[in-house]
């Protein structure tokens, strides 16, 4: 049972903050938020409200965690609100029984309990609430989280009406966000791709597609008319170019059609199509069809729904039961196996490029999807650009913003078909997040930065994750629309993260351990990138290669430009294909990193693991206190903070006689006492009282009769 | 692989290279250097095919000496080298006959402890099986062949001596003992009490040495229970000891329920003493069958007893074949997690850490002293005293500290601290040593099973200590993070979703699984200490030079340093 305090009854008036354009909608008093404190629950007494933006609960108790932790605090939604896109699903309890709530309630409950999609728990007693008040709270947020929505109605209009004078976007930021001729040009550039590629504004206005941007890249000769011909599908887009001048291109399935002129049409269609990009000094191009033998969104979105379930825990009991099964239980959500499955095609396709020199052609129906993951991630891999945080920023407005991924669907955010949610986003952040846990210093960005931007996905304020492509923001924004009395609405971009957090909150999304690529003159850099190629593509050992790999290998380049897709063909029979990935994956890992070159992740088995940070944070069970990696990461923000000060001193010239002590103010004072979820979830636990797991051993099977044996001195090692 | 050997050597056992003398004529190159420790000798030497399970059959010459299995690939391209203590070897076994077709088909196979197998093949014409079999097989197990052990064989020097880490009756100072309540008895010093014990034990004050005898009588094996550990505030204690003799009669024994409430007393505030059966409760049950069993409610008054539902050695040591199985030569990949709990390892681990943080939080929290046990009070028992009193006691999570636990009560365990990085003094790689040594016979620390047995074989006398060598070479093995905090208990979270699989020590073999060596994290801090005292150091010189004129600016001190690389 909960235990209340009594004088809490007593409700301070709590002051509900609003955004600009914020409206509260209705509000219940006297209801109890369950606390986990110590692994027992108490009550805590307050107002639950819900406004057009969040759900949220006020309460003085909040107090306690007005210290230096409290820092990392998200300037726009508190730690009891909750946006109601971020809302999962609401369950009632009803004579102790958990039932989900849907539409129109004919009883309402004694305790209403909302799951998250950040995987927050909320646990709210209405037991002491007037029964009008009840009704009226539960329907509104029942209404107001599942009720389909018109775009129209999103949050971010209203409040960018509203705050149309006060935004302010961030001078410093400098991420492309590719919605000029401009950024296209410079990121052909800065990749060399523009000798090959040319950036085109055939779609301006978006008169020929609305899925594509207005601006793209496709191959120099590639005609207009050809881009024309079936609204931008069947053409190659440019994602990318290696340094050895192989791309990465995708391109949307043309329509499927039963009538066989129209069939003779398209297959002449791309015959043409590949024609052009199949002659020098195009590369061999090898198609990667992601829509056959690939991930389908169903398994993707079944196994997400299975996984997320295991960290929705609604008490410790559930937990201490889980714990037992808890490995064979997350390999049954296939989650991890997913996460493999993506991190291997990206190695697969890597190796095609950089080893093979090949172009890879994704091939998807609306190229907006599993296009989007794989081309991004071979991107984070391939390119070390997209492991700083404007690379990386700038990588997602390229392939997921400007590409066409319909956040608004694959989120549910209107709530108009569950059947759409499907958390690819998700995934790639999870893929990325493997790289980072398994390659600390190859990142300027942390894992926080990346549990940060995963909870960003729900804030109506941001319009980077709130449409289904440039095409709709941009008739939605009034930039398009012909009614030109009214001023386009300026939304802000999630990447000014000055929004949510303040500059010392900042330093929690800058990996401490990044260290810029040295600058090395041009010669230089020349040779160095010659000597990495070359380890790359020479055969690992002899003796073990056949005589037929040994000839293909060694003269696969001059052979394939000669034959052409018969030898290419011949080389990529299944075998090969694995062979080849293999020697390159184990030659990459048995070489010293280059955290500015290419960056493979292991895929092994114990290799890929959860990101407890972003799955973990909010289950009070888990928290180790004192512990975890923040620990270290203390330690080390400490010292850096320490040589800071002493540069500074030495840089000001300040000689007078003072003590070399850094007295630095410190984000992170007394790191070795935080508790392992750290910036998250700060618990308050105020006894050092161990968790202790409350569930048995199971079953040891054909063990049994070990288990009776007698103890004797047995050597453990001999096994 | 090119890579093998530089893996392999970043985990493995600590190697003095000695360079070949020309004299033993057997290599033809001379600077090839074998590593040889003083009083190793070589015995014999053959051209082998080593079946590596991971990059397939190389060529390569085997050295064998009393004390290893050396080889050296003779292939151009791959530089692998293993380097195997022969003490690690559990089974050396012969493949294919004399009919034996097929490539490599014929030759040995030898399982180690420290997870893997070495397969090589030979010729099979003349007797170079035979030979090696029986040379390996003689200097694998030279007990059962009337050879010394290796390490009483050991000449090696080291400037500190291991051997005098331990001192129970320092250790018993530290810890503020004896005391009105605790006495030191010498009634073991001869071990005549019980061999399995040391001389030395702690027992309550106002219990005599004719009690303790009637005692030993009632504990199986005479091991009664004696002090492990007391709290320096709230004085409770823990105590470890073997099961009570109670058998199928249900027996009492009067002296054995005093003796009991005597430890209760040792501390004044708390009614019941807290007994900890390390056993499953089926088990502890069983066991009256054979003379053993459990302290009852009836016959205890004062004492409270629950299960913590351990296993035993067996069933463990059942459990370890299979993560081995499921480790190597390949790791499962798609059915990993499943194939891990198939294995129940991970389980154990967390019952075992469970106990260990129940044992803890009785004595942390001043409610009661605490008594563990499990039958014998050996295995179980020592991992659970050992594990709370890491917890408890900061003073162990020393580099020396460590090595007294270990002395002290006999530990193995792994990496369940990992989630703690600062509340250590030492590093991964110190607890992967103590492990190799574990089964390398190169030192004593580990030999025989009591302080009785390694006292009649002199083994301080000759043997070298594990601990002279670790200790004479500290900073190898030094946690940088390290944090002194004398006063913290620490509580690890005993559930699944913290506990993994000591990879860098269980699949260490495997070139495929990731081996960061060294952390990125340790090597960056390292950097920035050092870049620390560099800046204090100027600091300080100019501050003196300032002081000693004040005219004359400087030089623009930035651009004679080179700046920290990272954002602030």
């Amino acid at each position: 049972e909960i235990h209340t305090n009594e004088k809490e009854v007593t409700e301070k008036e709590v002051t509900l903050h609003l955004l600009p354009g914020e409206q509260l909608l209705c509000e219940a008093s006297t209801v109890l938020k369950y606390v986990q404190e110590d692994s027992c629950q108490r009550g805590v007494y307050g107002r639950l409200v819900c406004t057009d933006f969040k759900i949220a609960f006020l309460s003085d108790d909040d107090c306690a965690l007005d210290n230096g932790e409290s820092q990392f605090k998200n300037k726009v939604i508190g730690e009891n609100d909750i946006t109601l896109h971020c809302v999962d699903q609401i369950y009632g309890v009803f004579d102790e029984k958990k039932k989900a709530l849907f539409g129109q309630l004919k009883k309402y409950p004694e305790k209403l309990i909302i799951h998250c999609k950040d995987l927050r728990v909320f646990h709210f007693c209405l037991r002491y609430t007037k029964e009008e008040e009840v009704k009226r709270i539960v329907s509104g947020i029942i209404h107001h989280t599942q009720a389909p929505k018109l775009l129209k109605r999103l949050f971010l209009f209203s409040y960018a009406t509203a705050a149309q004078n006060s935004t302010a976007t961030d001078p410093k930021n400098h991420t492309v966000m590719f919605d000029t001729l401009k950024d296209w040009c410079w990121e052909l550039e800065r990749t060399k791709g523009n000798v090959k590629y040319k950036a085109v504004s055939v779609n301006e206005g978006y008169r020929i597609c609305e899925r594509l941007p207005a601006f793209f890249v496709v191959p120099t000769p590639l005609l207009e008319e050809d881009v024309l011909r079936f609204q931008g599908h069947g053409i190659p887009i440019w994602c990318w170019s290696c340094h050895n001048g192989s791309a990465l291109l995708k391109m949307s399935a043309l329509p499927k059609e039963q009538d066989d002129s129209i069939l003779q049409m398209q297959k002449s269609f791309l015959d043409g199509i590949y024609k052009t990009i199949h002659r020098p000094p195009y590369e061999i191009v090898r198609t990667e069809d992601l829509s056959s033998n690939f991930l389908s969104l169903q398994e993707i979105q079944t196994a997400y729904s299975k996984f997320k379930q295991l960290f929705l825990i609604d008490n410790s009991t559930e937990f201490w039961d889980t714990d037992i099964k808890w490995f064979s239980l997350l390999e049954s959500s296939s989650w991890l196996d997913i996460i493999r499955r993506c991190l291997k095609r990206a190695i697969e396709i890597t190796e095609y490029m950089e080893a093979q020199n090949m172009n890879i052609l994704l091939l998807e129906e609306n190229a907006s999807d599993l296009c989007c993951l794989l081309s991004s991630l071979v991107q984070v891999m391939m390119d070390p650009h997209c492991r700083t945080r404007t690379g990386f920023q700038s990588l997602v407005q390229k392939e997921w913003v400007m590409g066409g991924h319909c956040f608004l669907d694959r989120c549910n955010h209107l709530r108009q078909s569950d059947r759409e949610e499907v958390p690819v986003f998700l995934l790639f952040l999870d893929c990325v997040w493997q790289l980072v846990h398994q390659h600390p210093p190859a990142f300027e960005f942390t894992e926080t930065y990346l549990t940060v931007l995963s909870d960003s996905l729900y804030i109506p304020i941001f319009s980077t994750f709130f449409f289904n492509s440039p095409h709709q923001k941009d008739t939605n924004m009034g930039r398009e629309s012909l009614d030109t009395q009214s001023k386009p609405l300026n939304l802000l971009t999630v990447w000014d993260w000055s929004v949510q957090f303040e500059p010392k909150a900042q330093t929690l999304l800058r990996n401490p351990l990044y260290v810029e690529k040295p600058k090395l003159d041009k010669g230089q850099r020349k040779g160095m990138r010659f000597k990495h190629q070359r380890q790359l593509s020479l055969p690992l050992t002899q003796s073990k290669s056949s005589p037929k790999r040994g000839f293909f290998r060694e003269e696969t380049d001059h052979l394939i430009k000669n034959l052409g897709k018969r030898i290419s063909k011949l080389i990529n029979s299944s075998d090969e294909l694995q062979d080849n990935f293999r020697e390159f994956y184990d030659s990459w890992h048995s070489k010293p990193t280059d955290y500015h070159g290419l960056l493979l992740p292991h895929i092994e088995g114990p290799e890929i693991k959860v990101w407890a940070q972003r799955y973990l944070r909010w289950i009070p069970e888990a928290q180790i206190v004192g512990g975890g990696r923040v620990a270290t990461m203390g330690k080390l923000l400490e010292m850096m903070e320490e040589v800071q000060s002493l540069q500074e001193k030495i840089d000001e010239r300040h000689l007078s006689p003072v003590s070399l002590q850094a007295e630095a103010p410190c984000l992170l004072r007394n790191s070795v006492r935080l508790s392992s979820l750290f910036p998250f979830a700060l618990l308050q636990r105020h006894s050092s009282k161990p968790v202790l797991p409350t569930s048995g051993w199971k079953a040891l099977g054909d063990d049994e009769d070990l288990a009776k044996r007698e103890d004797e001195f047995v050597d453990l090692g001999d096994v | 692989m090119a890579s093998a050997s530089t893996k392999y050597n970043s985990h493995s056992l600590e190697i003095e290279s000695i360079k070949r003398t020309s004299r033993d004529g057997l290599n033809r190159d001379l600077s090839e250097t074998v590593p040889r420790l003083p009083g190793e000798t070589l015995i014999t030497d053959k051209e082998v095919i080593y079946i590596c399970p991971f990059n397939g059959p190389i060529k390569g010459r085997v050295y064998i000496t009393n004390y290893r299995l050396y080889l050296r690939s003779l292939e151009t391209d791959s530089a692998l080298i293993l380097d195997v203590p022969l003490g690690v070897i559990s089974r050396i076994e012969k493949m294919g006959g004399a009919t034996s077709r097929g490539e490599n088909s014929y030759g040995l196979d030898i399982t180690c402890k420290d997870m893997r197998n070495l397969r090589f093949a030979l010729k099979q014409e003349g007797h170079s099986r035979r030979d090696m079999f029986e040379t390996l097989t003689r200097y694998a197990f030279p007990l059962a062949h009337n050879l010394p052990l290796f390490a009483f064989l050991n000449e090696e020097k080291f400037n500190v001596d291991g051997w005098t880490v331990y001192n129970p009756v320092e250790e018993y100072q530290r810890q503020g003992l004896p005391n009105h309540n605790w006495r030191i008895t010498f009634i073991n010093k001869c071990y005549e009490l019980c061999d399995t014990y040391p001389a030395l034990l702690m027992v309550p004050y106002r219990t005599s040495d004719e009690d303790l005898k009637r005692v030993a009588a009632f504990r199986s094996r005479s091991r009664i229970p004696v002090l492990s550990w007391i709290h320096p505030e709230n004085k409770t204690a823990i105590v470890r000891c073997s099961q009570p003799l109670v058998g199928m009669s249900g027996k009492r024994n009067k002296d054995d329920e005093k003796y009991l409430d005597a430890i209760r007393e040792t501390n004044k505030q708390n009614s019941k003493l807290t007994i900890y059966d390390a056993r499953p409760s089926v088990n502890a049950v069983a066991n009256k069958a054979t003379g053993g069993g459990y302290e009852s409610d009836d016959a205890y008054h004062n004492a409270e007893l629950s299960f913590l539902d351990i296993h035993n050695i067996h069933v463990m040591r059942e459990s370890l074949k299979k993560v081995k199985d499921i480790v190597y030569p390949n790791v499962e990949e798609s059915h990993w997690l499943s194939s891990l709990e198939s294995t129940h390892w991970l389980e154990h681990i967390k019952l075992v850490l469970t106990g260990a943080i129940q044992v803890a939080d009785k004595v942390s929290s001043g409610k009661s002293s605490v008594l563990v046990h499990c039958s014998d009070g050996w295995d179980r028992t020592a991992q659970l005293t050992s594990l709370a009193m890491l917890m408890l006691d900061s003073f162990y999570r020393s580099i020396e500290g460590f090595e007294i636990l270990v002395q002290k009560e006999w530990i193995s365990f792994g990496h369940k601290f990992a989630s703690f990085p600062t509340a250590f003094e030492f590093n991964e790689r110190f607890l992967i040593t103590i492990l190799d040594h574990l089964y390398s016979c190169r030192f004593g620390t580990f030999l025989f099973n009591c302080e009785s047995a390694r006292e009649r074989q002199n083994v301080p006398e000759r043997t070298v200590s594990l601990w002279s060598m670790i200790n004479s070479n500290k900073e190898k093995f030094k946690n940088p993070f390290y944090t002194k905090e004398i006063n913290r208990v620490l509580y690890p979270v005993a559930s699944m979703r913290h506990l993994e699989l000591w990879v860098n020590y269980y699949i260490r073999w495997n070139p495929r699984i990731k081996q960061q060596q060294p952390n990125p994290v340790e090597q960056r801090y390292m950097e920035l200490l050092a870049l620390r005292d560099d800046y204090i150091k100027r600091l300080e010189e100019l501050q003196l030079a300032n002081s000693a004129k004040l005219s004359d600016p400087p030089t623009s001190p930035s651009q004679m340093m080179p700046h920290v690389q990272t954002h602030f």
